[in-house]
């Protein structure tokens, strides 16, 4: 039986070098100034979406929310070997917390199901590597109505629209059994995801979302006209659509700013500079300091 | 005049015994409602559990929701959500707190979602404060202090108006008050309705796992070289690794003299690692070892040589026998938190 799988992926700034050009005066963070990458965990989510097509056929549309340049992640996806990508993109969800982003996604993910058939799994990473809240998936599942399965990591067995799944708990295993539809968060555990595919890489060349087809019309002028780009990726499969929040139907009041309750008070460093360092004298009151200093710091 | 505040905390238990952290946080709501001059309520969800109610009462609970039903005896999400969504429904908490575990991420997220109210994850700090925004002043709001992108930052959460107010808080970050045995409070029995109706989702089974070694997700790794001397040595390596919650690692040269296996070592041969804080105990800081661990946050260093290489990178440096200052970091760890009788 085959299976329409969804999979939610993001484009996180590369959390392990920050420095203070990546913070804006208002405590949000500018991720124009970082490296921008596919989350590492939802590329577990793909691959476990991958394996489960090639096992038992369906289709794999990939899905993400964030600015214009996030189809790089869908690009990728295509590589890897999505069969379909959509970036939902709009400056009215800017801003969006994990309650404001899970509506649009939520929204997105039904619009799917119209206008491709049937979902039977979403699936996504356990969390995103810039927020690390793991929050968007549940919420996600719960918008949509359908039960969760968080810490993901092996598929046993589907039939008769029943999954049996494994979850990967500090503790140890846990097993459970669940009916379709549901929302699988999936750890990094799960799998080892396969590289882009040269094959793919070369049939997707030109894959793009529409607000990129003026920078590839400077490069291929041969195509005329935007309308043209558009019918010839359109019928390949390359065009990755794009959907704004009210092509989801989503309420604009509860995307963004206003669609968001949390709010940020304040952003501090912690970090010490390079090369600052303390001499902590080996007592028992030294050492009993440095605890307190680090616990006060929230390095402990 | 506004109805009395309550601080919740969702208490988390499994087979009978309840989470640390939900300890933890009934002692810190209790400071919370202090300040907000409101009370604490602990919700309760299990099987068979009833006799845990007074527990939470000792440890800070004003009133105990409690719902007892063979469908709570294992933890899924949409049993326990549901029953968390109607009591937050119909009580409007202030705050509504859940420990950062496995559990906690699962369904706080869930009803965050459901009843339409901001969540902050992995909170370190809460406190009580105000917040200015257009004009408009909101006084007595949780702060949600929490470490953020990567832990490069700690970002101060508010969640103005759209309430309850709720967050999950890490693990061992709040102090464990001690139990008052003389506490009395409220027991309120909340009725479940899921007779007949179907799950979707069902546990098959349970396996504990030994646990395995994590250094790349550790944000405490506590390493050993050559200094430490033996494989007993490590031993008290693997003390102050447990009780700051962290990993342990070791050296090439510890690893090659057979102190510890393969998979803990840290350095160009082995993982790198980049952890909040990595404490090297007896490690001369060997170019190899310190390209896989010198991007950690904070680096601690402890030898006995003073002119160890190790020292050029580390934040705090402490020339000393571990054998001395192993012991005294888990002393002046302990004797923070330890609470005595119920820890």
């Amino acid at each position: 039986m085959p299976y329409h799988c969804v999979v939610l992926v993001k484009q996180v700034p590369d959390t392990a070098n920050i420095t203070g050009k990546a913070m804006k005066e208002d405590g949000t963070v500018n991720r124009a100034a970082l490296p921008a990458i596919f989350n590492p965990e939802d590329l577990n989510a793909l691959e476990m979406a991958l394996r489960i097509k090639e096992e038992h056929g369906g289709q794999v549309t990939v899905l993400t929310m964030g600015p214009p340049r996030a189809a790089d992640v869908l690009r990728d996806a295509l590589y890897r070997g999505a069969d379909r990508a959509i970036l939902l993109t709009d400056r009215k969800t800017a801003g969006s917390d994990t309650l404001a982003t899970s509506y649009a996604l939520a929204c997105a993910v039904e619009r799917v199901g119209r206008d491709f058939g049937p979902i039977d799994l979403v699936l996504c990473g356990r969390q995103a590597i810039d927020g690390d809240t793991a929050q968007v998936g549940p919420q996600v599942a719960e918008k949509l109505g359908v039960p969760q399965i968080t810490y993901a990591e092996t598929i046993r067995e589907m039939h008769n629209g029943d999954l049996v799944a494994t979850r990967a708990l500090p503790l140890g295993l846990e097993t459970v059994k669940c009916a379709l539809p549901c929302l699988l968060t999936v750890v990094s555990s799960a799998n080892r995801p396969r590289p882009p595919s040269v094959r793919r890489m070369m049939a997707y060349k030109l894959a793009a979302t529409p607000l990129e087809y003026g920078s590839i019309l400077e490069q291929w002028p041969e195509f005329g006209s935007e309308e043209e780009l558009d019918g010839y990726l359109a019928e390949r499969g390359q065009k990755i659509m794009v959907w704004s929040a009210a092509d989801v139907g989503a309420d604009l009041e509860r995307v963004g700013l206003s669609g968001s309750p949390t709010k940020v008070l304040k952003v501090d460093f912690v970090s010490l500079a390079a090369g600052d360092s303390k001499e902590i004298d080996a007592s028992q009151e030294g050492v009993a300091e440095l605890l307190e200093e680090l616990t006060r710091e929230y390095i402990l | 005049m506004a109805e009395m505040r309550e601080v919740w905390i969702f208490v988390e238990q499994e087979e009978g015994t309840i989470a640390p952290v939900s300890l933890e946080l009934l002692g810190k709501a209790r400071d919370l409602a202090g300040e907000l001059d409101g009370r604490v309520c602990a919700l309760l969800m299990g099987h068979g559990i009833a006799e845990l109610s007074q527990q939470a009462i000792q440890h800070g609970a004003d009133k105990v929701f409690l719902a007892e039903d063979p469908q709570l005896a294992v933890y899924r999400t949409l049993p326990f959500a549901e029953v968390a969504i109607n009591l937050v429904r119909e009580h409007k908490p202030y705050i509504l707190l859940f420990g950062a575990t496995p559990i906690g991420r699962d369904l706080a997220p869930r009803v965050a979602s459901a009843v339409r109210a901001g969540l902050t994850a992995d909170c370190t700090d809460l406190r009580i404060g105000s917040y200015e925004r257009g004009g408009k002043r909101y006084d007595d709001l949780l702060y949600q202090i929490r470490p953020a992108f990567g832990g490069n930052l700690i970002a101060t959460i508010v969640n103005p108006e759209m309430h309850p107010q709720m967050a999950t808080v890490r693990e061992g970050v709040m102090k464990l008050g001690k139990p008052d045995r003389q506490r009395q409070g409220q027991i309120e029995r909340i009725e479940t309705s899921f007779n007949g109706s179907h799950s979707p989702l069902e546990v098959l089974s349970r396996e504990i796992r030994l646990p395995t070694v994590d250094l790349k997700g550790a944000s405490v790794i506590v390493a050993g070289g050559m200094g430490i001397g033996s494989r007993e040595g490590f031993d008290l390596i693997r003390e102050l690794a447990h009780v700051l919650g962290g990993e342990v690692a070791g050296s090439r040269a510890a690893v090659d003299a057979g102190f510890i296996s393969a998979e803990h070592q840290v350095g160009q041969t082995g993982v790198t690692v980049r952890p909040r804080l990595y404490i090297a105990c007896g490690i001369s800081g060997a170019v190899q070892h310190r390209a896989g661990m010198d991007q950690s946050s904070k680096i601690i260093a402890i030898n006995t040589d003073p002119h160890a290489p190790i020292f050029e990178i580390a934040h705090y440096k402490i020339v000393g026998d571990y054998r001395k200052v192993v012991p005294a970091m888990i002393e002046a760890y302990r004797g923070d938190r330890t609470p005595g009788e119920d820890a």
